[in-house]
Order: structure tokens, then C-alpha cells, then sequence
């Protein structure tokens, strides 16, 4: 079935022929996407890109190279906040900012990445999970990013043209999606790829092979703050406005919550899972005025629970998620889709 | 100003001890780390809060419903979810008791919203006593320094001393082994939550009585509860006390003498340079694994 004949195979980007044919479709489809739909859509598909790409930069750490990291949203809020500081105070222009903004949340990452050496499991959870709350507090005290006021967003500018509209943004965000995609499905088929896999599983015997953990691990934190940065400084235009509290412990769960349910380790995994954890958090803020499990939800509120209380029941739907998801398939979405298609290649039978 | 600093420190530090200990039980046993261990405290706050205005009962009868449901709730989740995980690594088991804490938190604000409430309680923190030398110390914070060493003393006794205590030291070390042994290891796993749950719910009413009572309650503590376990080992019990008291004295004195600002920081600064240089925390043996 998908037997690799020789090393070029391996490494190669897209297997197939008809890979090829729907990653044209799905290219040409995100091209025409703003062309058919409207505002709000062209919002939602821009959360989403977002969120993709940090997912894809947290899967690089947790699913291919094993470490666990619950501060991504102090990443996130580096690479945010320096796109604003650099275009606000050094009057940087866009295309240079946010490319910086990347690095130097990933130096933060190489830093982070010092400790993480020594630390495994539930140590390495505590120490990311207090850098990210760390980032948050130091933020909201320093005043040059506006302390607990937070940053206004400059207008958008590209080229001597300002973006100001949904459609606009939607330009700029998606071709910086799509490229990292492609560029971390290229890094994982490449040598360095491979070293990340190898230290997940297990780095005792990946050092005996020569892989330099020292090395390996501090790229793979950095690479992956490289990537949230990146998302954090598109954010910063979505929502025109950050504040330290834009990026609290919630948020770096709904990273690991998109990374786990998406499937560890799969790049098609981390799409699938930003996708569905970013339409969940818009349609479940809402959850009140949802067809049929809205006028349920809002009689039970009355009957027994509270009715001002009740959006936090997406809270209870995401735990729900991560922990069914756990339990039944710990591969994810990825695995559910790998599943259906062994299924129906063989189907008959 | 420095003994009052350190004073203040220890009494804050006994909050953060308690949930270190409720911690380090579930550690001790199945090497998870229980994220959801601050809802679930903060769920059976609720139900005594509930118990106390609502029902009218008294309050060591609401206490006592509290802990049983503390208990319960413990034993229940390890039994419905954790040990329905078909061979979860680390990261797994995360997931989980994140998911669960989402849940609990999310059942919580929903049930009662998300405003604050007074949450009564027999000991006053404003009757204060005199330590000399001008240092006081509030009659709560010596009833919570009170509880958390009697609960120390006494889980420390239940480990070392009773059947089912070395049965759970068992069940930590080697699961198949212990099972081999004749332990019921899945009972075990429930006792402990049970346990932790228990310990963890002792320190939400200490902590909703000084503070006011809603959903957001225990996350804070939770996570000095977490640094304190990591910094005394996540595998020691008198570590896990030590820690929960070093971390409020160095937390009280960098806010007395160095910054206010950023004393909610210093927690996570202290513990990561000491993870650097003991990688296991102050207090545990270092395991290291084998391939």
C-alpha cells in the first residue's frame, strides 16, 4: 500500500499523484474562498489560519519531538506583542516586523529550552506552564507595552497598500499559513525531522546514535516559538488590540486541546484540530441561541443551573473532548480519518 | 518587619503545603499530575458553602458532607476516566486531569456564576495573637498551619505504617508487580484520589475563608500548590510541606523587601533555577530512568 521503495521516497513532500490533485484543489480553493464569502466567514477562516499555525509550531514540540508545553501562550503573546513594539517604537514595517517578532520569540524558546534539558514529564509541565504565566505578569507591569491597558494594533500596511478589511487580512494571513505548513512538512521529512522523532522516543538511545540532544531539543523549542510568535503577531491585527490578558493559562490549553485532539505527531492532525477547536470556541460562546441544544441548555440553566453562567458550558464540551478523545483515540482526528480510509480501501471485505 | 514577613510567609506557605500534599499523594501512587486536583477542592467548597447557606446545617455536619463528597468525587473520576486510559504516556494523563478541571470548572460557574460569595467559617482571621516581638499571626493562619502539619504527621504515619499505605507505595513503584502481589491496584487508585481529594478540599475551606468564594478560587493556590510539590520532589511528603512553606517565606520576603510588583512571579523563577540544579527537587531521590 504504502511501501517506500528507496530514500527519495521518503523524503519526498507529496506521495501520490492524487495528493498532488487535491492539494491543487485545496489551493485553489483557499484562493477563491474570499471571492464567495462574507465578512464574518473570512473572519473565522482567519482565527483559524492562526490557530493552525501555532498548532503546527506546538506539534513540532509535543507530537514529534515528545515535550510537553503548556506556555505556549507566553510565545504567543512575545511574538504579539513585539510585532506591535517594533512597528509602534522602531517604525518597522510589517513585512520586517513580524519575521523579527519570530525570532525573538524563538530566542525566548531556545531559552526555555536551557531548563527544559534537565526536566522531563510533570517538571517540564511546571516549568512551562510559569514561564508562560511568567510572560503574562511581566507584561502587564512593563510600560512600554501599555501594562494592563494593553497595545492598539497599527493600521496594516503591505506594500504601500493598507489592509483594512477582513478580505485583506485574510491575503496576508493565509499564504503565511499555507508556507509554514509546507515548511514544517518539509522539516519533518529531513534530517532534522528525524532526530526530533528520535528523541520522543527515547533520547537516551537517540544520543547513543549520535543525535545531540543539547541541540535538537533547544531547535525544537525555538522552531516551535518561531511559529507561535509568528501567530501571535497575525493576531495582534485580528484583534486590533492585546492586553496581557488576551493570553492566559485558557489559551495555552486550547493550543495542547487543538495539538491532542488533532492527533500528535501529524501535521494533517494539527489542521484538523485548530479547525475544529476554533469553530467549537465561536459556535460555543454563543451556545444560548444554537439550534436545538440552545433552548435545552437554556431551560436546564433555569431549572438548576444559572443562566448567566451558562457559556461556560463550553468549558465542560472541551474537557468532555480532550478527555473522550484520550481515552478512545489517542491518535486524534488523524487517527479517526487514517481509520476510515483503511476501511474503505479494503472495504468489502 | 522581617519576622512579621516570615510570620506571614509560613501561615500563606501552610496553604500552599495542603495542596502540595493532595498533590503528591496522586504523584505517589500513579505518577499523574493532577491538574484538576484545584476543581475538584474547589467544587467541594461549593458543596459545603451550599450545605451552610442554603440547607442551614451546622458546621461540622456540612464539613463532613463536604469531605465524603470530596471523596467521592476523588474516587469517582479516577474510576469513570483515568482508568478507562488504555496505556497513556505523560503527556496522556496531562490531557486528562486538564480536561477534568475544565469540566469541573466549567459544571461550577455554571451552577453558581461566576460572582464572588462569602464563605463562613468557625475561626475568624481577624483575632490575631501575639508571637513577640511584635509579630502576629491571625487565629485562621493558626488553625491552617494547625491542619496542614497534622495532615503531613498523619499521611506520613499512613504511609510508612499501615497495610494499605505500603500497598499504594507498592502500586507507585511497579503496578504489575504490586498486582502480582495481591494488591487490588485498581481500589488503590481510587483510595488515593479519594484521599487527595480530601486533603485538597481542607485547603479550599482555608483558603475560601480568608478569600471570597468562586469558581476562579483555586487556581492560583493550585499552582503554588504544584511549585511547592516541585520544589520539596513530587515523591516526598515532608518535601512537599518544606516546599509549600520556603516558597511562601522567599514569596513574602521578595514582596517585603524587593518588589510587590512581581512577587506573584518569584514562585516560578525559584523553582525553575532550582530544577537546574536539582532536577528532581530538594527533597527526592533521583530516578533515573533506564531504556
Amino acid at each position: 500500500m504504502d511501501m517506500k521503495r528507496d530514500y527519495y521516497e521518503d523524503i519526498r513532500l507529496l506521495d501520490s499523484g492524487p495528493q498532488v490533485f487535491w492539494l491543487v484543489v485545496l489551493l485553489g480553493a483557499l484562493a477563491a474562498f474570499p471571492l464567495l464569502a462574507d465578512s464574518y466567514q473570512i473572519y473565522t477562516v482567519n482565527l483559524i489560519a492562526i490557530n493552525v499555525i501555532v498548532a503546527l509550531g506546538l506539534n513540532l514540540l509535543v507530537g514529534y519531538t515528545g515535550q510537553i508545553s503548556l506556555g505556549h501562550a507566553g510565545f504567543f503573546a512575545i511574538g504579539a506583542y513585539s510585532t506591535l513594539a517594533l512597528m509602534l517604537g522602531a517604525h518597522l514595517p510589517f513585512i520586517v516586523a513580524l519575521p523579527l517578532a519570530g525570532f525573538i520569540s524563538a530566542a525566548f524558546g531556545f531559552l526555555l529550552g536551557l531548563p527544559a534539558l534537565r526536566l522531563e514529564g510533570p517538571y517540564l509541565a511546571i516549568a512551562t506552564l510559569g514561564f508562560g504565566l511568567t510572560i503574562t505578569q511581566i507584561l502587564g507591569r512593563l510600560d512600554v507595552f501599555g501594562g494592563h491597558m494593553g497595545l492598539q494594533a497599527p493600521p496594516l500596511e503591505l506594500f504601500g497598500l493598507k489592509v483594512t478589511s477582513d478580505a485583506g487580512r485574510y491575503a496576508v494571513i493565509m499564504p503565511i499559513c499555507v508556507i509554514l505548513t509546507w515548511g514544517l512538512r518539509n522539516l519533518t521529512k529531513t534530517r532534522v525531522g528525524r532526530a526530533f522523532v528520535a528523541v520522543r522516543d527515547s533520547d537516551i538511545a537517540a544520543e547513543c546514535i549520535g543525535v545531540n540532544l543539547t541541540y535538537y531539543k533547544t531547535l525544537a523549542f525555538a522552531v516551535s516559538a518561531f511559529y507561535t510568535g509568528i501567530g501571535g503577531g497575525l493576531m495582534a491585527f485580528i484583534l486590533g488590540f492585546i492586553s496581557p490578558h488576551t493570553f492566559n493559562v485558557m489559551v495555552s490549553i486550547m493550543f495542547l486541546a487543538m495539538v491532542v485532539v488533532g492527533g500528535l505527531g501529524s501535521i494533517l492532525g494539527s489542521v484538523m484540530g485548530a479547525v475544529l477547536i476554533t469553530w467549537l470556541q465561536l459556535e460555543l460562546a454563543r451556545i444560548g441561541e444554537l439550534p436545538y441544544v440552545g433552548p435545552v441548555l437554556t431551560e436546564l440553566s433555569n431549572q438548576v443551573f444559572t443562566l448567566s453562567g451558562l457559556p461556560n458550558v463550553q468549558y465542560v464540551v472541551f474537557g468532555l473532548i480532550m478527555v473522550l478523545i484520550i481515552i478512545f483515540e489517542p491518535l486524534g482526528l488523524y487517527g479517526f480519518w487514517i481509520r476510515t480510509k483503511i476501511y474503505w480501501r479494503t472495504w468489502p471485505f | 518587619m522581617l519576622g512579621q514577613l516570615i510570620a506571614s510567609g509560613i501561615a500563606i506557605g501552610a496553604t500552599y503545603a495542603l495542596m502540595a500534599l493532595a498533590m503528591v499523594i496522586i504523584y505517589k501512587t500513579s505518577e499523574v499530575l493532577n491538574f484538576a486536583q484545584g476543581d475538584m477542592a474547589m467544587l467541594s467548597a461549593f458543596i459545603a458553602y451550599m450545605c451552610l447557606s442554603t440547607y442551614g446545617l451546622g458546621f461540622a455536619m456540612s464539613f463532613t458532607l463536604a469531605l465524603a463528597f470530596a471523596f467521592a468525587l476523588g474516587a469517582f473520576l479516577e474510576f469513570a476516566f483515568l482508568r478507562r486510559a488504555k496505556e497513556p504516556n505523560v503527556l496522556g494523563l496531562i490531557i486528562i486531569t486538564l480536561g477534568l478541571e475544565m469540566m469541573l470548572y466549567g459544571l461550577a460557574s455554571w451552577r453558581w456564576g461566576s460572582d464572588q460569595k462569602d464563605f463562613p467559617f468557625p475561626v475568624s482571621d481577624f483575632e490575631v495573637h501575639q508571637l513577640g516581638g511584635g509579630v502576629v499571626i491571625s487565629e485562621l493562619n493558626l488553625v491552617t498551619l494547625g491542619v496542614a502539619c497534622a495532615l503531613m504527621i498523619l499521611l506520613f504515619m499512613f504511609f510508612r505504617y499501615t497495610k494499605v499505605g505500603v500497598a499504594m507505595k507498592a502500586t507507585q513503584q511497579n503496578q504489575q508487580a504490586a498486582r502480582l502481589m495481591g494488591i487490588r491496584v485498581g481500589r488503590i487508585m481510587m483510595l488515593t484520589w479519594g484521599m487527595s481529594s480530601v486533603v485538597g478540599a481542607c485547603a479550599a475551606f482555608l483558603i475560601a475563608s480568608t478569600d471570597t468564594l468562586d469558581p476562579n478560587l483555586m487556581w492560583t493556590p493550585q499552582l503554588k500548590g504544584f511549585s511547592a510539590a516541585v520544589l520539596g520532589g513530587m515523591t516526598s511528603l515532608v518535601g512537599a510541606v518544606l516546599g509549600g512553606f520556603i516558597l511562601g517565606v522567599v514569596e513574602n520576603l521578595f514582596g517585603g523587601y524587593v518588589s510587590v510588583e512581581f512577587k506573584a512571579v518569584v514562585a516560578f523563577a525559584v523553582i525553575v533555577l532550582i530544577l537546574c540544579v536539582k532536577p528532581s527537587g530538594l527533597f527526592a531521590k533521583h530516578y533515573v530512568r533506564k531504556v
